[in-house]
């Protein structure tokens, strides 16, 4: 636990990736199998699972320091976090002097032992007992572990490295391809010692991993500078489609279909696994999931999608209203062959093959399932801008260029796939509510709520938004609004409604759940309207227009 | 909650006013006579005619208000008679020369706290405990998040940190005033002979400090660095308003830490993008707060700065002490202010 303890404060630490890489390679080199598969696990978000909620660790807490509830909670809102919280106000409790015992406290337990049997076992307890045993287990830790201990139980457990960085480090401990390792993670990672090791064994030939889909490729956000130099002939444009990716495999071992965020999400889509099943064996398609009616010439928009996502066995009448289709833009396995390291250009050539035998064997009423992402071509850049235009008819995000030679890389690797995504819309809106954020942002109003214009001059709520503003605007805005604060409720406070923004945002629709009549896609700010009056915002009429306009 | 009317002290549109002596306390105005309970830039403003603040701190009051002022300087202990008041200035622990205000007449005593600490700290006068009816204290880490380890022991931690990174340099941010020279009064204390280098805004306030005989290490002004000067294994003192400057573009390969009662939280540390934070802080903490509450056996309690709403409430509900915040402004130092570091301008 102490090298984990130490190893969390080496990352929390610094922002330099290469120092994060070298404590974490250096971590997964000297401790035990069992302890850097956990340790693997924590660091990729996995093992968020809540063992003790944060209320009642604050339960727990609060009854050996005989502080009042309003306490702890003015104590929360500075900190913005209950582990830590919880954590610090321990610090306080009446019998602090009395020398902890540290032999035989357990904290030199490994890791392993901490998250296989320490932890669980306080969970398992009720009560009294549970209180004692979290009491005695805290009063053995020294202030940083606590806060360690206290993340491991209530699930918040959360350092700044990426799953990639994780990835790499892993693969450079263990003298690995990183794409190999990435690949053995695919599709989860149950910590063992075993697991750990199969994770970390020499590349074998013939390795079997029948069971696992293959790690997405990315693309990065468009820069033309870097391809302007080049043919715009040498590039695939398709749309880039607003669904969610997914891989849909044919294997021997039956067919799945997982999403990027590596969930297996057969049984959301059973008409998509009734399609692979049409496919011969050995195939993997890399592709969107998306809800599009067979004769329709778009697809639906993402609400329409949100509302097959996370909802096991999907009814009937759920099915034919929002029918799910998987459109393929890649063929990532054919035939049992790995085809990542061909170019692109062959990929789709197999592709557009594989569909065309699929059509002669699905029956027409299922033909719309399994489509091809269409494919342009585009002889100036200059017409760039005005292509990527036309994807919002198509209810796509915008586009994506890949180069025609490109092999189908693991992660984001820049210079062969490019995003380049629609302009966002926008609206100026007035600030209307504030509230504090969480975590580093605790005690500065950063959640913000803007209104706009009904016919009668008055404001209505219409969306919220988090990011957009720099640390200096935020500082700024946050004592603007405790200086013009008009009312509060709870941890909200409504200001004087002066403060115009322009926010941007990726799509708008009718909704019946908010006052305003409509919900925008992914609000944030991107401008802070200093030049604008309130009066000048935008009303609820030009929104209508903007969504009429789109519809 | 305005103080009532008739008092000994009165909130005036200029800040704390002794109308038996025709005195501020640490007036956000310029007034003809202000009493000073230390020389941080919110609590001693230019323009007044008179000042009247411990000798200790002069040299840093003319460094940062001019060195032109008027300033009475008194000592500890002192008893004074400014017009019907008795007044007295007694030590605060806060940084050097800093001071509790005790004003008394027609029977009525009060104690203004200033800013202040409990903990033992080698670079000013240890805080004396101080007995009035009606005390006046700061608020600022007043929540029981926040319990401070001693300066040592923190002094300790920064010099491993430092030690630890023999192939760069290490930049510690402290604020210019006080707490700089704390750090080094306490690494001096762990036998740090090595010379330190300082950022200009700290450099400036290091002679009061050499004169009141506080030992520290040797130490530079950056800007009489040499160029090219290999800066491994250095440590450079600066204050916060200069991270991420411009200034500091030798220390780009820079280990960096932040020295501070704000680095309690680690979120707070997030937010500014510092390494490390070391939680050093020169006001009390909650332990603090209480005990010096309770100490100063007043029956009327008055917060400000900083967590004022939270302490007054627990005095009243959990200690059963009449205590009320006092609206006003009472900047408390925050964790984004950098106004009490950046130097006198």
């Amino acid at each position: 636990m102490h090298a984990f303890a130490s190893l969390f404060q080496q990352l929390d630490g610094t922002s330099s990736t290469s120092a994060k890489l070298e404590a974490l390679n250096a971590y997964f080199q000297s401790v035990p199998a069992a302890d850097a598969a956990w340790a693997l696990a924590l660091l990729m978000g996995k093992r968020r699972k809540r063992l003790i909620t944060g209320r009642r660790l604050r339960e727990i807490c609060l009854a050996v320091t005989g502080l009042p509830e309003w306490l702890f909670e003015a104590c929360h809102a500075q900190v913005g976090d209950s582990a830590e919280t919880v954590a610090l106000v321990w610090q306080q409790r009446p019998d602090r002097s009395a020398t902890p015992n540290q032999a035989g406290t357990g904290l030199e337990q490994s890791l392993a032992q901490w998250m296989e049997q320490r932890l669980p076992a306080l969970a398992a307890l009720q009560g009294n007992e549970q209180a004692e045993a979290v009491q005695a287990c805290w009063r053995c830790l020294p202030a940083d572990q606590l806060l360690l201990v206290n993340k491991l139980l209530s699930g918040g457990f959360r350092v700044g490295v990426s799953t990639g960085l994780v990835t790499r480090a892993v693969a450079r401990s263990a003298g690995l391809e990183e794409a190999l390792v990435a690949h053995r993670l695919m599709g989860g990672f149950t910590p063992s010692a075993e697991a750990f090791a199969a994770l970390t064994a020499a590349a074998g030939h013939g390795e079997d991993l029948s069971a696992k889909p293959y790690p997405f490729f990315l693309a990065s956000p468009l820069e033309l500078g870097q391809l302007e130099h080049t043919s715009p002939e040498s590039w695939q444009l398709e749309w880039k489609w607003d669904g969610i990716r997914g891989q849909l495999i044919h294997r021997a071992g039956g067919c799945s279909l997982w999403s990027r965020g590596e969930e297996l999400i057969n049984e959301a889509f059973p008409e998509l696994i009734a399609l692979a099943e049409l496919l011969p064996q050995g195939t993997a398609l890399d592709g969107e999931v998306i809800v599009w009616h067979g004769d329709a010439e778009a697809p639906e928009s993402f609400a329409s999608l949100q509302r097959r996502l996370g909802r096991k066995a999907p009814s009937r009448s759920l099915q034919r209203d929002c029918p799910a289709a998987f459109v393929a833009y890649d063929l990532l396995e054919h035939q049992g062959t790995d085809l990542r390291q061909q170019p692109l250009q062959q990929r789709r050539a197999l592709l557009e093959q594989l569909h065309q035998h699929w059509l002669q064997q699905a029956d027409t009423a299922s033909s719309g399932r399994l489509r091809l992402s269409a494919t342009q071509s585009l002889q100036r850049w200059s017409e760039l801008n005005e292509r990527r235009d036309q994807a919002r008819p198509q209810r796509a995000e915008g586009l994506m260029l890949k180069a025609l030679d490109s092999p189908y890389l693991v992660g984001r690797k820049r210079g062969h796939w490019w995003k380049h995504k629609l302009e966002p819309l926008r609206l100026d809106a007035v600030l209307l509510y504030a509230q504090a954020g969480s975590g580093k942002r605790a005690n500065l109003y950063t959640d913000y709520s803007f209104g706009l214009w009904n016919g009668e001059g008055a404001l209505v709520t219409f969306a919220k938004a988090y990011s957009g503003l720099d640390d200096g605007e935020i500082r700024q805005l946050d004592r603007w609004i405790r200086a013009h604060t008009t009312e509060r409720f709870g941890p909200v406070r409504a200001v004087e409604p002066l403060q115009v923004f322009e926010l941007a945002f990726e799509g708008i629709q009718p909704s019946k759940r908010h006052k305003c009549g409509f919900a925008v896609r992914f609000p944030r700010i991107s401008r802070w309207r200093t030049d604008k009056p309130a009066s000048e915002a935008d009303s609820l009429a030009s929104a209508r227009a903007l969504m009429e306009q789109l519809a | 909650m305005p103080l009532a009317p008739g008092g000994l002290l009165q909130l005036s549109p200029e800040g704390l006013y002794c109308p038996a002596a025709q005195a501020w306390i640490d007036p956000w105005r310029p007034v003809p006579r202000a009493l000073i309970t230390h020389a941080h830039a919110d609590h001693a403003r230019p323009g007044c005619g008179e000042y009247w603040a411990i000798g200790a701190s002069e040299g840093i009051l003319r460094e940062r208000l001019g060195a032109e002022i008027t300033l009475l300087p008194v000592d500890y202990g002192q008893l004074h008679r400014i017009g019907a008041a008795r007044v007295s200035f007694h030590a605060a622990g806060h940084v050097l020369g800093s001071a509790q205000i005790r004003l008394e007449a027609g029977g009525e005593s009060w104690l203004v706290s200033g800013d202040y600490k409990r903990c033992a700290d080698p670079s000013c006068e240890p805080f004396e405990p101080v007995q009035a009816d009606v005390l006046i204290s700061e608020a600022t880490f007043g929540l029981p998040i926040y319990r401070w380890q001693s300066g040592a022991e923190i002094a300790a931690e920064i010099l491993a940190w430092w030690r630890s990174a023999p192939d760069r340099p290490s930049v510690l941010f402290a604020y210019a005033f006080g707490k700089a020279q704390r750090v080094l009064a306490e690494l001096h204390r762990l036998g740090v002979s090595d010379e330190v280098l300082l950022h200009g805004a700290v450099e400036r306030l290091m002679a009061p400090y050499r004169q009141a005989g506080v030992a520290m290490p040797p130490t530079r002004p950056l800007a009489e660095l040499e160029r090219g000067a290999d800066l491994s294994g250095r440590l450079l003192i600066a204050p916060p308003a200069a991270h991420r400057s411009r200034g500091l573009g030798r220390f780009t390969k820079a280990q960096n830490g932040f020295v501070s009662g704000w680095m309690a939280v680690r979120g707070a540390r997030h937010r500014r993008g510092y390494g490390r934070g070391f939680v050093m802080s020169d006001h009390a903490d909650w332990s603090g707060l209480l005990q010096s509450v309770r100490e100063s056996r007043a029956q009327q309690v008055y917060v400000t700065h900083g967590q004022s709403n939270v302490l007054a409430r627990y005095l009243r509900e959990v200690e059963g002490i009449n205590a009320e915040p006092l609206e006003g402004h009472f900047e408390a130092e925050r964790f984004d202010d950098e106004q009490a570091t950046a130097p006198a301008s």
